[in-house]
C-alpha cells in the first residue's frame, strides 16, 4: 500500500490559514532534493483545493492526500 | 512532337513558379515567427489604489501567494494606498503647506490604517486585528517581511508623491522596492496573465 511512503521532511502547518500552508510548503519543497518526499500537515480545510492547484501550478506531484479528524496530511514528491 | 514539348516546357516553367512561390512564402513565414514575442509571463500585476486594511492585507494574500505558485508578483502602490508604505519612525522635510497637511490627515504607515467597513470609530479595526491574531492570519507586518522574503517587488507611485508631497525618506525599508511612473507598471503588466485593481 501506498501508506508506506517515506517522508524525506516533514512540516507541521497545523493552525495556519490561507495563505501560509502554501507559502511553506513552496518554501520547503526546494529544501529537499528532486524526487524526495515533503509530509506536510495542515488543518486549513481550505488546502485540499489549495495544495493540488499549487501542486500543478509548481509541478510537483501530490502522492497521496490523507484526511483524519481534522488533519489534513499530504506526501508531496518534488518534481523539479 | 513540338507541340507535346512545348507543353511539357510550359510545365515545368509553372512548376518552378509554384516552388518559387511557396519558398518565397516559407521565408516570410520564418520571418514571421522569429518576430512572435514570447505571450504573458507567469507574473501577477496588482494597482494597489485602497488605502484601506482588508484590501492591502487581500493584495498582499494574491501577492504571496502567487510567488508560492511559482510565478512573480508586482504591486503597484498608488493614490490612497501611498501612505500605507510610509514609515511612521522616518520624517521628511522640506514639504510645503499641503505636503504637511496630507503628511498630518493620511495615515503613517500600515498601522494606522482602517477597515473599508465595520471600522466603528476604530473599534471594528481593532477587534478585527485580535481576531486575526487569534486566528493566526498573518498580520500585515508579517505579510510585509513574508513578500520582502519572498521577492515581491512594491512600485510606489511617483505622481502621488508629488501630489501628495510625500518624500521618499519617509518610505519603509523594503528590499524590492522603486518610485516609479505608469509606464513602468504597464510594463510589468502588459505580460502579466493575472491583473489586478485593489
Amino acid at each position: 500500500m501506498s501508506d508506506e511512503i517515506k517522508a524525506d521532511k516533514t512540516m507541521d502547518l497545523k493552525g495556519l490559514p490561507c495563505p501560509q500552508p502554501v507559502i511553506k510548503v513552496s518554501k520547503g519543497i526546494k529544501e529537499i532534493q528532486v524526487g524526495q518526499v515533503l509530509e506536510a500537515v495542515t488543518t486549513d480545510p481550505g488546502a485540499l483545493a489549495d495544495f493540488p492547484a499549487w501542486a500543478r501550478t509548481s509541478g510537483n506531484e501530490i502522492l497521496k492526500t490523507d484526511q483524519e479528524s481534522g488533519l489534513i496530511t499530504f506526501w508531496i514528491k518534488r518534481v523539479k | 512532337m513540338s507541340e507535346v514539348l512545348a507543353t511539357r516546357g510550359e510545365e515545368i516553367r509553372r512548376g518552378t513558379m509554384a516552388v518559387d512561390d511557396l519558398a518565397r512564402q516559407l521565408a516570410d513565414l520564418k520571418r514571421q515567427v522569429e518576430n512572435i514575442k514570447p505571450g504573458a509571463d507567469d507574473r501577477v500585476s496588482i494597482i494597489v489604489f485602497s488605502g484601506d486594511l482588508d484590501k492591502v492585507l487581500a493584495s498582499f494574500v494574491i501577492a504571496t501567494g502567487a510567488v508560492a505558485m511559482g510565478m512573480e508578483a508586482v504591486m503597484f502602490f498608488t493614490f490612497w494606498g501611498t501612505p500605507v508604505l510610509r514609515d511612521p519612525k522616518k520624517k521628511a522635510g522640506g514639504k510645503d503647506l499641503m505636503g504637511k497637511m496630507f503628511g498630518f490627515m493620511l495615515p503613517k504607515g500600515r498601522n494606522e490604517i482602517k477597515l473599508s467597513k465595520m471600522n466603528m470609530g476604530g473599534m471594528g479595526t481593532s477587534m478585527m486585528k485580535s481576531l486575526m491574531k487569534k486566528k493566526n492570519v498573518a498580520s500585515l507586518d508579517q505579510m510585509f517581511e513574508m513578500a520582502g522574503e519572498l521577492g515581491v517587488k512594491i512600485y510606489i507611485c511617483e505622481m502621488t508623491m508629488s501630489l501628495m508631497g510625500f518624500k521618499q525618506g519617509e518610505f519603509i525599508d523594503y528590499p524590492n522596492l522603486e518610485y516609479v511612473g505608469v509606464a513602468t507598471f504597464l510594463e510589468q503588466a502588459k505580460n502579466s496573465k493575472v491583473q489586478l485593481f485593489i
